[in-house]
């Protein structure tokens, strides 16, 4: 399938202006690739690596003001310093590009069909006519597997979901069957559900138009199972290339090796290796490898010399002759790398970013009573049916009024309302870490800021801490407040960027009336606890790196001592590197001080490696809840295997092996009250069941029930799955409800 | 899109109502028609200065409330009143108000078509000499008060005049009165009459405009969609010009509504040095009379004409974004 | 803020325009101390006199010190100038972030003030009421200018607070249980300081260009006292035949406002998000 180079590039060297009068910004530096037809080529790497750089320096596409040296080969054309008339016509018909975000990515004014039939009138002749572009557009789309793609065409960008409007995005891509299609982080802004059918469309394309695809992710999983090769990219240099399997397996860099150890796995729950430190900025990096300061077996020799990317020696790998297929690594020690582990190179025990030193508990008689309670945890999940609540949530419904449309013409039912979240069920125990599971839309979020309302909901019952926050009274919440904490997603943005660091770990202490001397008495152990160094509380948060402004918001959460911790999709800004090590703070606080978690995420991986229970969510409703290992080997709900399923390994054997379910359509924004299930339209179940099954799905809303009146372990659904193999048929799991 | 527009529609009359009722307030609390009679000379009797008060339903010894209510009541008659000389407000109105539209009309479509025009030029030609010269010129137009422009512009045209011998242009008035002719000698007239009050009103149009929809432009050349629109085959010129051009001229709708006060000014100023009989003149003569009613008409008209501008701007974001067209 | 302001300090324009800034108000307040005119006296030897040693601006038609009344009108233009946009500027932050940090009937109730003022030109109310303040004195003069100069302002305010309310720590601190008006005040008016010193300094010009043109049709500074929209007024007729009575007040008052202008252009190039961001990225 594979043939000869259609692509290549070499020594490329990409630098943006650095501002008035400072010097230009090196962000790549020195990439070669090779691209042969009808391969797949994976370019791995962290934010700042120079990924998005280098793939657009391949169209011609850098910002003004950036200088590109080196060549850039597109089928014996040479790209680089091309006339912009002569670049213009190679972009869209031989070399083509998938953009990150396709909400911003498309002309927000224009029709999408329009926008794909363009493609078609720039570069067909004789110039298709407006009508016969736009029948073909339409035909593109339905080959991307866009259902309904005479309305799709006829749409606006933000009409369509972020799935549809990514398959437009592939089909306006494929429409001059180019010879390359570079995808710059074609599925980081969509579910995982969704990234399933994208990463399927892509591959549906690509076969169709034999074109050579560059994919460039910083996801491991999405690379382990779409890509032939991988270029790992580290400080705007490729410093490993290898064919996929190789790389995984047998990586030569200790970059590589600590990168992937440091991915939470699925299908596992193994010790995460972060590593330690943050890339160099750009325009910041040593003079001698640019990993070397992170680098736990570097020497003086890494310390002066760039290492060049060179064929390892003593590889192993069935390797074809050609340029392709070596293991190439930019490293003078891959032997050491290769006797190694993850876990010998990267002990995960060092606590915080290097900082060192002994981590001090809070206050001794405390934390080794909430120890006492923490280490009691292991056996609650499900044991212990009158435990100890901190958190616990019945029949919540939140709903919102739907805009009114234009109100002249057009009559609709009166009380048209959002329903954001629909009779959900959730308990969270002292000391218990219990994971809120979703794709967007399904209500994580309005459940979590019901929640910190601490105000009666629409309907429902929320109890925190033993208090039903239908009768809380002022001072009540002002307590509250107190007792519970929350840490969010984005630490760029949680952390005021006017206050030190210092001040910020004392707002909730003042906000609780603390004085202003014992509050600031407290910083320094705060900061230590957090892995962070004392002297960091004069500082502003601009002067830290994303990992470590996420260790300032846990102290301020953590300033209070809250028996619980709401954490909103905590880790999902960070590189994954460094959520390694925020994943194993996590952990260590919640070992010494042990206050109960809710934790809301996307991230089943990370759910697997951090959380006792989970909850999954669905259109605003709780659908499957039950032991995060219970439920992650026999999911009931078919819609939990089939999210588990759509969670891309970063192994490429596994990747291949295992099974997948592939859903359509999109995940709904939120149940509108609607009878049945929510889940039929996508339900692999309901697509092969009996009519009369099918009736039950339609007419009633499942409850969660589980195996036996006691299984902690339930799920929401008429015919579940009763091992995790194959569902019952024609056995409702519930009868005569509602 | 009906029912965003009809909404406007009502929250513009209730603003409308309202300013009326303020506009009537606080002109009868400002303004003193009785020391208009009162000051004639000879100095008129106090009962006859009472008399023609009260009937011009200007005395300020009867209730203010109970005189909005009797001019409101005409007015949605369609009366207006008196102005202080007795003459009907309609019928100054009638004559003036053609006047001011036109002069508003020709300066809003030659600032903001100009202004437009050459942000896009300067952003395109960003930090050359264009985008300096036109950076220059808004710096020093938009320092300049208006009516210190409209003087030298009027000093400019003395020159130019006296330079080739003959007058081309013409500053006062709206047309040569007593002039014959065919229509074409009395456009060319006409058109020698606008130049200056033109120019004097879409002066600072075309500098402000200018500046935001270089900026707009200079935000949309570093969009996504147009690096999409690049990719897809176009050149950087063509891709501005296809799918950047509107989606740039989206947030000028909004200076659009805005910049139409500061517009409406100049015109009263040009309308009072160029000597054109428009409301704008007719309002600064009524202010220092003490003409209440012919205040209040020429503040209803100018209300009228901003509310216009807004629904204008909200009919032309509609029509450039299908994003708003919901909701 | 900080790259930002070393920014500032780099661009020509912008060190240029405080520099003239700071050049006039040296001429507004110590010039009236250098020469021995005031602006009320008058040479009867000297009327219509073109600058000299005795007078350096010259005389006015009445034999007035053109230097002196200049100066004078423009330390009084100055003057009003500063207030209008302090408090100008002051009102459309408390309005602007109250109406949208609180929201519902706080914020329709605020808007609709807003959307009222700005139906009717501000300029007509001025030449409405102005007359009848005549008596009231100057800064009665400047609270009714900067009454009719905060709606824009206040409605940028607001879009500004609304985004910045929900920023993360906004809401962080929300949570925690501080207090509205302190999060207002320590969490959402020191994000929009840039913005709110950018507006103020424009608003300086904006202020300082209506009360010429107000004085222009007399309904401004009242005499003996002068401003340069007063002195302006009074000479545009004679600006061919005696040209430094225009001159001098004219040329002033495009100093100063060019300048206000570089300065406060330059401000928002340094201190405009945006512009930050792209410094950040680069």
């Amino acid at each position: 399938m594979t043939g000869g180079a259609i692509l290549e590039v070499r020594d490329l060297h990409v630098s943006l202006p650095g501002g008035r009068r400072s010097a230009p910004v090196p962000v790549v530096r020195g990439v070669s690739l090779t691209l042969r037809a009808g391969e797949v080529l994976g370019i791995v790497g962290e934010s700042g690596a120079g990924k998005t750089m280098t793939a657009l320096s391949l169209l011609g596409l850098t910002p003004p003001g950036a200088v590109v040296r080196g060549s850039v080969r597109l089928l014996g054309t040479e790209l680089v310093g091309l006339p912009v008339r002569e670049l213009a016509q190679q972009r869209g018909r031989r070399i083509a590009m998938v953009f990150q975000d396709p909400l911003t990515a498309f002309t927000p004014v224009r029709r999408v069909g329009d926008q794909i039939g363009e493609a078609l009138r720039i570069h067909q002749r004789p110039r298709p006519t407006r009508e016969s572009a736009l029948r073909r557009a339409v035909g593109l789309l339905e080959s991307v597997g866009v259902p309904e793609p005479d309305r799709a065409a006829r749409a606006y960008p933000h009409e369509l979901s972020g799935g549809l409007r990514q398959r437009a995005m592939i089909a306006m891509a494929v429409a001059n069957r180019p010879d390359v299609i570079v995808a710059d982080e074609p599925t980081s802004a969509l579910d995982v559900t969704v990234q399933a059918q994208v990463l399927d469309a892509l591959a549906v394309a690509r076969k169709a138009t034999g074109a050579a695809l560059l994919l460039v992710s910083h996801d491991l999983g999405v690379i382990a199972g779409a890509a032939d090769r991988v270029a790992v990219m580290y400080a705007g240099r490729i410093v490993e290339s290898a064919p996929v399997d190789d790389l995984f397996s047998r990586p030569r860099m200790p970059y590589t090796l600590g990168l992937i150890g440091s991915v939470p796995r699925l299908d596992d729950v193994g010790t995460l290796t972060p590593v330690p430190g943050t890339p160099p900025a750009p325009g910041t990096a040593p003079p001698g490898c640019s990993f070397a300061p992170r680098c736990p077996i570097a020497d003086a020799h890494c310390e002066e010399a760039e290492p060049p990317l060179a064929r390892v020696s003593g590889t192993t790998a069935v390797a074809v002759p050609g340029a392709g297929d070596r293991h190439l690594a930019a490293c003078f020690h891959t032997g050491t790398t290769a006797r190694h582990t993850a876990q010998e190179l990267f002990p995960p025990a060092v606590p915080g970013e290097r900082s060192g030193g002994p981590v001090a508990g809070s206050k001794p008689g405390a934390g080794a009573a909430k120890a006492a309670i923490a280490g009691a945890k292991a056996t609650a999940p499900g044991l212990r049916p009158g435990a100890d609540h901190v958190l616990r949530i019945t029949g919540l419904t939140k709903s919102y009024p739907l805009p009114r449309r234009s109100g002249l013409r057009l009559r609709r039912r009166p009380a048209e309302a959002l329903h954001a979240v629909e009779r959900a069920d959730l308990h969270v125990r002292r000391g218990e870490t219990v994971a809120l599971v979703g794709e967007s839309g399904a209500g994580k979020s309005t459940t979590l800021s019901e929640v910190i309302a601490f105000a009666a909901p629409e309907a429902g019952r929320i109890e925190i801490l033993g208090h039903d926050t239908a009768h809380l009274r002022r001072a009540d919440v002002r307590g509250l407040r107190g007792r519970v904490q929350l840490v969010l997603q984005d630490p760029m943005a949680a952390l005021d960027p006017r206050m030190t660091v210092g001040a910020i770990i004392a707002e909730p202490l003042l906000a609780q009336r603390t004085d202003k001397a014992r509050a600031a008495a407290r910083t320094p152990e705060l900061l230590r606890q957090v892995g962070l160094d004392p002297s960091a509380a004069g500082r502003y948060p601009h002067e830290f790196s994303g990992g470590q402004r996420q260790r300032i918001a846990f102290a301020r959460a953590l300033a209070v001592e809250p028996e619980l911790l709401l954490l909103d999709e905590p880790v999902s800004a960070l590189d994954v590197s460094v959520q390694a090590g925020i994943l194993e703070l996590l952990r260590r606080l919640k070992r010494e001080l042990g206050p109960a978690c809710l934790f809301v995420t996307h991230d089943l991986a990370v759910v697997r490696q951090i959380a006792d229970r989970l909850v999954v969510m669905y259109g605003g409703r709780t659908i499957e809840s039950g032991g995060v290992t219970e439920v992650f080997t026999r999911p009931r709900h078919p819609y939990t295997k089939a999210l588990l399923s759509a969670v891309p390994l970063p192994d490429p054997r596994a990747e291949r092996a295992r099974e997948r379910i592939i859903l359509p359509g999109d995940p709904p924004r939120a149940g509108g009250g609607t009878a049945g299930c929510l889940f039929r339209a996508r339900c692999p179940v309901y697509q092969t069941a009996a009519p009369e099954a099918r009736a039950l799905c339609e007419r009633e809303t499942p409850i969660p029930a589980g195996r036996s009146a006691d299984d902690p372990h339930v799920a929401a659904c008429h015919f579940p799955y009763p091992d995790g193999k194959a569902p019952l048929r024609h056995r409702p799991a519930s009868k005569g409800q509602l | 899109m009906v029912g965003r527009l009809s909404q406007r529609l009502i929250h513009s009359a209730i603003l409308l109502v309202v300013s009326t009722l303020l506009s009537y307030l606080v002109s009868s609390a400002a303004l003193d028609p009785r020391a208009y009679f009162a000051d004639r000379q000879p100095p008129p009797p106090a009962a006859s200065v009472d008399r023609e008060l009260a009937s011009l339903r200007l005395d300020e010894r009867e209730p203010v409330l109970d005189r909005f209510a009797h001019w409101s009541w005409h007015a949605l008659h369609g009366d207006l009143g008196r102005t202080i000389d007795g003459a009907s407000v309609n019928d100054e109105f009638g004559r003036r108000v053609g006047v001011s539209v036109r002069l508003l009309l020709i300066g809003t479509l030659v600032g903001t078509g100009l202004g437009v025009l050459a942000g896009v030029w300067a952003a395109v030609r960003r930090g050359r000499l264009p985008d300096r010269m036109l950076t220059v010129f808004s710096f020093l137009v938009l320092s300049v008060p208006t009516f210190v422009l409209a003087l030298l512009l009027k000093d400019g045209a003395l020159q130019l005049n006296q330079a080739v011998g003959h007058t081309v242009i013409r500053y006062t008035g709206e047309s040569t009165p007593g002039r014959s002719g065919g229509l074409l000698s009395h456009l060319q007239d006409r058109a020698g009459h606008l130049v200056l009050p033109a120019a004097t009103v879409a002066l600072g149009s075309i500098a402000s405009y200018s500046r935001y929809q270089r900026g707009a432009t200079l935000d949309v050349l570093g969009s996504d969609h147009l690096r999409t629109a690049q990719a897809k085959g176009l050149t950087p010129g063509r891709a501005l010009l296809r799918h950047g051009l509107r989606t740039s001229l989206i947030p000028m709708t909004t200076f659009f509504s805005f910049g139409f006060l500061t517009l409406f000014t100049g015109s009263v100023f040009a309308e009072q040095i160029f000597g054109w009989p428009g409301m704008g003149s007719w309002f600064m003569d009524a202010a220092q009379k003490g003409d209440v009613n012919s205040v209040v008409a020429v503040n209803l008209f100018a209300s009228v004409t901003v509310l216009l501008a807004g629904l204008v701007a909200d009919v032309l974001l509609v029509v450039l974004d299908p994003r708003v067209r919901r909701g | 803020m900080t790259p930002g302001l070393r920014g500032l300090a780099r661009s020509p324009r912008a060190v240029a325009g405080a520099v003239l800034i700071v050049a006039l108000f040296l001429l507004a307040f110590v010039g009236p101390h250098l020469t021995s005119w005031s602006h009320t006296d008058v040479d009867y030897t000297a009327l219509r006199s073109a600058p000299s040693t005795r007078h350096w601006f010259g005389t006015s038609r009445i034999g007035q010190d053109v230097f002196a009344q200049t100066v004078r009108g423009l330390q009084k233009s100055l003057l009003i100038g500063l207030f209008v946009a302090l408090f100008s500027t002051g009102l459309a932050a408390a309005v602007g972030t109250c109406a949208g940090y609180f929201g519902g009937w706080t914020d329709r109730l605020l808007m609709f003030l807003v959307d009222l003022l700005l139906v009717i030109p501000g300029f007509l109310v001025l030449v409405v009421v102005a007359p009848a303040l005549r008596d009231a004195g100057w800064m009665a003069f400047v609270g009714l200018l900067a009454a009719l100069g905060w709606m824009l302002t206040a409605r940028a305010v607001r879009a500004m607070t609304l985004s910045l309310k929900e920023r993360p720590y906004v809401v962080a601190a929300r949570h925690m249980g501080v207090r509205p008006f302190l999060i207002i005040r320590r969490h959402v008016v020191p994000h929009m300081a840039s913005f709110l010193i950018t507006h103020a300094t424009i608003a300086v010009a904006g202020a300082v260009i209506s009360e010429t043109g107000l004085s222009y049709f007399g309904f401004g500074v009242q005499p003996p006292d002068v401003s340069l929209g007063t002195l302006i007024a009074d000479s545009t007729d004679v600006a061919l035949t005696y040209p430094w009575m225009f001159f001098f007040p004219t040329g002033l008052l495009l100093c100063f406002v060019l300048a206000v202008n570089l300065v406060g252009e330059a401000l928002r190039d340094a201190l405009d998000p945006v512009a930050v961001r792209a410094e950040v990225r680069a």
